[in-house]
């Protein structure tokens, strides 16, 4: 019973800390699947949690704070689909930009608002997304394994959980069943055949960005206003590029995703957990653990393991050929 | 006579200093199948792009059914009844062909009902002009052929009238060819207006009922095909150009230089371009290689300079064999005596942001001459640029300038004097005067033929028959990948001309 | 938008497009500035006071311009060839990991003169090892070197950590760092320089690393415009066709021109390190390696570029810590914004004011535009 108690926490704990990568995650796919790659996944997020936690601490409601984080998230998107697809900028470089705008003006701003050294206020209860009982759990908690994984696994997690866990199959229904994803991914793949079927590639794509910018803006407010009671500079701690390294080892499909990341939180949660405390004798540096997504992601992209292959269009600017 | 489809009046287009199509006018008439030939540049893509709403013509009216309307998008084309397809299919790779068919028409936000709807509307298709494809296969695992028909079928999808085709057999087996004609015949039938972009005069002749013939940008004719001949729409075609003879003594054939033998080459979507190809040049001769741009001219010659893999075959110079489906690389084939003038000298043969110096010893800059040690010996390199200008009368004379400064004769130039005066054995040109000024052509001539009195191998391929008549000792001609004829330099444009359309190809294999 | 290279003139290409982008830049700065309530120009003073004003100033900021100089050349090589490596944070920071064994081992037993020169070996070669793996996957497996040197980025943080931590810290040092380096590893600093100028400096940390970093400009200038390989590299920069057609091989180029652009990035943890904390800690590259992209952006990947620009941003870093003391609501954070702007503007948003300034050329004397005149009126 003991081994099965610290295998719920852990895995609890993967969950939770599986949401933000998820949500990055899926951001991130939205765009890509459209052809425009997003190094600044980080950047979008960081600036969403401080949007969420200020907006949040400002007007005493989390869903404002919500409000907020999404859209400051939605404007840097919106930066970034100006420069690379309006202008044809590189989209790497335009991206790196938003990462530094976003980490130095969430200090600033915060620290000139806020003046408490880049942090925004304490959140009180009122102002973050609380837990939620699932109907039943208190009754079933005493049930042996199903009880015990339905009350602790599954209920009592904050409403943005179960939305990001929702988005999956939502994500996967708009991308496969919907006009707007038929032509996402379309976009992706070869955008001339969009334009010649009449459809704009500009407007598909800013869309397409926009998307991005919701669900980074979601999983910034994830960040500050659930796993934690308001916002820390920096807080992100290249979360963004570990949903992108998820992304890319989840070959850009949604479901891949979802197990891509909470892999990756599984690693996360495990070196918290474990500390360095030996494995079957071996001390594992819990730094392994923490690189181990990168790792992976490494090894993926060099083709041992089955091949990444990334949407046909992506990263190049669209121009009419002559 | 019935009413007409599309009329076109004073169209104009140019992009920047290109005037590509020029007070153009068109008729066609409904339930009929009009070609649109011309060579290549003669402006007939760009017209049809016009027309699907893909650029916007400069000046001129467009009328669709008598109405005029305004087509800005491809989206106003598609609303007017007119689809295209495309000589580049605009499909996406990895979607099916309901997919791709449905893509920008889908009707509604949700696919499951556009999805069944598309799929009775394409059996119905299916059924009614013979276009048979699986829905559910993946475009990429079709072949060009069935492609091609998702390209018809889209259009026909979004309830098109008229249908443009643009150069649609170029890409097309004979035998997926004679097929893509039945089915326009039965289109036609069935009421539509079949438009017909091509540069092969046996399409022509085959299939059209009307056929409109463009040069440089200009409409030059509208004939019914019934009242017109091969030779008459060849020299509508052509112009009569000033030919230009430039003098030259006997060939002096030597020993065989350049071997090629069974070659076979793909290109990137595994169509093969060269198909089986044999032959040698000697030293001393001009072999010229005549044919329609698109039937492996291309491939053929990358291959032997060892930019292209081979797929299998050999080839020897000067009796030692290249690796040309393997290791074969342009650096090696240079040392060992073989230059190659690209055809596309924007992006291959020099690098236009460069100054003209430095393109002046793009591939040898390995050779001793141009280097201390590790660096570049500049004073020698730029010598050698100055040398070369005043050698080939190059201009700007200099060598410093940027050479996307310099015009199309002149960086042909600067190409020709890198490799010439390298004073290889072989030397293998590809359109030695594409986009070149006239004064250029000539003086390119003579430095072509010059090479042939040293007694070098000249392999030359050009889509300029003129230039192929006047410059070859010996003509070879492609057709689909094969070398179909062996010809004198007194052969006439007429019996080129057929064997490059395939004619007496085919009647040979019959 | 119908001719995006007609011709301007070029000082107008490499002088006033720049000039202009960072102008705007710097307004957004200043709007920003404006927001948390003071006053742009005042800041602006203060920055450049505190980044000139006396030679404690201009030491310092030439210390943070040596290892924007580093860092800003490895990306403008890989630029050269079509590389774009977003790793050299990683490379400088594993370089640290060479600068340390040779430190370590040889502070005691060699004078500085002897340790430097086998210190920048080391850690130019432990920074280019570090960006070998991705270069060769970009050559050999195609996987593109932009993600695989964010990855190698986040791998060297962990990595790093995990030497410093559990490897390198001496025993009951609490501190993630390695143990102080002695004489024989301390880089003499170059201050009596600006002394020579009058100034008076207490103490700066300005070393004899920036003229390394000098010396590296210019063999990068000869290198790419003086030798065979970086004719080679332009090459391929330009066309990847024209480099196949002249033969050269396209994985040797990729292999190499990371290489270097690892060993540049490298050599930038001997200034930190060696040159002024005399030890190596966590963090001690802090963002280097990612300045070092705006630096090439700014500086068009050409070291007469580079040096004004990695000055440029020294004097930000410099000035940006005198202004968190003279303006309580702005820290050092406002210079990542600059950054960040300076990035967007003159790298991903770089030909937005062209058409513009075309125009107005164009108006203004139409023959110097040439033919881009006559092609914007056919158009």
């Amino acid at each position: 019973m003991d081994f099965l108690n610290a295998l719920v926490l852990i895995l609890d704990s993967t969950i939770r800390l599986s949401v933000p990568l998820l949500l990055a995650c899926l951001a991130g796919l939205y765009s890509e699947r459209a052809g425009v790659f997003d190094i600044g996944l980080e950047g979008k997020m960081l600036a969403g949690a401080f949007a969420g936690a200020a907006g949040a601490a400002v007007t005493g409601s989390a869903w404002l704070g919500l409000l907020c984080g999404i859209l400051v998230s939605v404007g840097m998107a919106l930066v970034h689909g100006f420069a690379s697809i309006t202008h044809r900028g590189n989209q790497i470089v335009s991206g790196v930009a938003i990462n530094f705008i976003a980490a130095g003006s969430t200090i600033i701003l915060g620290q000139a608002w806020f003046q408490q050294g880049g942090r925004t206020p304490a959140l009180g209860a009122a102002q973050r997304f609380e837990a939620i009982e699932l109907p039943g759990a208190a009754a079933l908690r005493d049930v042996p394994l199903i009880g015990q994984i339905y009350s602790e696994l599954i209920s009592g997690h904050s409403l943005l959980t179960y939305f990001a866990f929702l988005m999956v199959p939502f994500t996967w229904w708009v991308l496969y069943r919907t006009r707007f994803g038929l032509r996402l991914r379309a976009v992706g793949e070869n955008p001339a055949a969009v334009d010649t079927a009449g459809v704009s590639v500009a407007w598909l794509r800013y869309r397409a960005v926009i998307c991005t910018g919701i669900l980074t803006g979601i999983a910034g407010c994830y960040l500050s206003m659930v796993q934690n009671a308001g916002f820390v500079k920096d807080m992100t701690a290249g979360k963004g590029f570990i949903a992108l390294a998820a992304l890319i080892f989840a070959k850009w499909k949604p479901v891949n995703a979802m197990f891509a990341c909470l892999l990756f939180g599984f690693l996360d949660a495990a070196s918290i957990r474990l500390q360095g405390t030996p494995i079957m004798g071996v001390r594992v540096p819990v730094q392994l653990m923490q690189a181990l997504p990168y790792i992976l992601t490494v090894i993926l992209l060099a083709g041992f393991i089955g091949k990444a292959i990334p949407p046909r269009a992506g990263g190049v600017p669209y121009v009419k050929e002559r | 006579m019935a009413e007409l489809a599309i009329a076109l009046s004073g169209i104009n287009k140019s992009f920047g200093p290109v005037h590509a199509n020029r007070d153009i006018n068109l008729e066609v008439q409904r339930g009929t199948i009009h070609g649109i030939i011309g060579e290549n540049g003669a402006g007939k893509s760009t017209l049809m792009s016009i027309l699907y709403g893909f650029y916007q013509a400069d000046s001129g009216e467009i009328r669709v059914n008598g109405k005029p309307v305004s087509i800005k998008t491809p989206n106003d084309a598609i609303a007017a009844g007119i689809g295209m397809v495309h000589q580049h299919f605009m499909l996406v790779e990895n979607f099916t062909v309901l997919e791709n068919i449905i893509l920008g028409a889908e009707g509604e936000p949700l696919l499951n009902k556009s999805i069944a709807k598309a799929r009775s509307e394409l059996a119905r298709l299916e059924r009614e002009y013979g276009l048979e494809v699986d829905p559910d296969a993946l475009i990429e695992e079709l072949p060009v052929g069935l492609q091609q028909r998702v390209e018809i079928l889209k259009a026909l999808y979004r309830g098109a009238d008229i249908l443009i085709l643009d150069e649609p057999t170029g890409v097309l087996t004979p035998a997926e060819a004679d097929h893509l004609f039945r089915i326009l015949k039965q289109l036609k039938e069935q009421g539509k207006t079949v438009i017909l972009i091509t540069h092969k005069l046996r399409e022509i002749m085959a299939i059209t009922d009307n056929v409109s013939v463009m040069r440089q940008g200009t409409m030059v004719a509208t004939r019914e095909t019934k009242g017109t001949t091969v030779e008459e729409l060849a020299e509508l075609m052509v112009g009569r150009r000033v030919l230009l003879r430039v003098q030259k003594g006997e060939a002096n054939p030597g020993e065989v230089k350049l071997s090629v033998r069974n070659l076979t080459v793909r290109d990137s979507r595994k169509v093969t371009m060269v198909d089986d190809v044999s032959f040698d040049i000697r030293a001393g001769e001009i072999v010229g290689i005549a044919g329609v741009a698109g039937n492996g001219q291309s491939e053929l010659i990358e291959a032997i300079a060892g930019t292209r893999r081979a797929v299998s075959g050999t080839v020897m110079l000067d009796g030692k064999p290249i690796d040309v489906t393997g290791t074969a690389d342009p650096g090696e084939l240079r040392d060992r005596g073989l230059a190659h003038v690209p055809e596309d000298r924007h992006h291959v043969g020099l690098v236009l942001a460069f100054e003209e110096a430095e393109n002046s010893i793009l591939g040898y800059q390995d050779k001793p001459q141009y280097l201390n040690g590790p660096f570049l010996n500049l004073k020698a390199i730029e010598d050698d640029a100055r040398a070369k200008i005043q050698a080939y009368d190059i201009r700007p004379t200099n060598p410093h300038l940027r050479t996307a400064n310099f015009s199309g004769g002149n960086q042909q130039k600067i190409v020709l004097a890198r490799e010439i005066e390298q004073d290889p054995g072989v030397l293998v040109v590809g359109q030695p005067t594409r986009g070149v000024d006239v004064g250029a052509i000539e003086f390119i001539h003579k430095r072509l033929i010059a090479m042939r009195d040293a007694g070098k191998a000249v392999l030359v391929i050009s889509v300029e028959l003129d230039e192929i008549r006047s410059l070859s000792d010996r003509i070879l001609v492609m057709f689909a990948g094969r070398i179909v004829g062996e010809r004198g330099p007194e052969a006439t444009e007429g019996e080129l001309g057929l064997l490059m359309a395939g004619v007496e190809h085919k009647e040979a294999a019959e | 938008m119908s001719a995006p290279f007609a011709k301007l003139p070029r000082w107008a290409d490499y002088g006033l497009i720049p000039l202009i982008n960072l102008f705007v830049a710097f307004i957004v700065a200043g709007l920003v500035v404006m927001l948390v309530g003071e006053n742009p120009f005042r800041a602006a003073m203060i920055l450049v006071e505190g980044a000139f004003g006396r030679g404690q100033n201009i030491a310092y900021t030439l210390y943070y311009a040596t290892n924007f100089i580093f860092t800003g050349l490895a990306v403008a090589v890989a630029f050269h060839a079509g590389l774009f490596n977003i790793g050299g944070e990683g490379q400088a920071y594993i370089a640290g990991l060479g600068v340390a064994f040779v430190a370590l081992s040889l502070d005691t037993v060699l004078p500085w003169y002897l340790t430097f020169p086998i210190a920048i070996v080391a850690a130019a070669g432990f920074g280019a090892l570090w960006a070998l793996i991705p270069a060769y996957l970009q050559a050999k497996r195609d996987s593109h070197v932009v993600i695989t040197t964010i990855m190698f980025n986040y791998i060297a943080g962990s990595l790093m950590v995990y030497m410093l931590v559990d490897v390198i810290k001496p025993l009951g040092s609490m501190a993630p760092q390695t143990r102080p380096f002695e004489a024989g590893a301390q880089l003499p600093k170059l201050n009596w320089i600006i002394e020579l100028f009058g100034a008076k400096i207490r103490s700066a940390p300005l070393n004899l690393s920036f003229i390394l970093a000098l010396i590296m400009a210019y063999l990068v200038w000869l290198l790419i415009w003086r030798t065979k390989l970086g004719y080679e590299i332009r090459t391929l920069g330009f066309s990847s066709k024209a480099a196949r057609y002249a033969g050269i091989s396209e994985s040797r180029i990729i292999i190499i021109t990371m290489l270097i652009s690892g060993a540049l990035a490298g050599m930038m943890a001997l200034n930190p390190t060696m040159g002024d904390q005399h030890n190596v800690s966590l963090d001690f590259v802090s963002q280097a390696g990612f300045v070092g992209i705006a630096v090439a952006l700014m500086g068009r990947s050409h070291p007469a570029g580079i040096i004004p620009a990695a000055i440029l941003f020294g004097a930000l870093y410099q000035g940006g810590a005198e202004l968190a003391f003279e303006m309580p609501n702005i820290s050092r954070d406002m210079i990542v914004i600059i950054q960040g702007l300076v990035i967007l503007f003159a790298g991903a948003l770089e030909h937005m004011f062209r058409p513009t300034i075309q125009t107005l050329f164009a108006s203004l004397s139409p023959r110097s535009v040439g033919l881009a005149a006559a092609k914007k009126e056919g158009a």
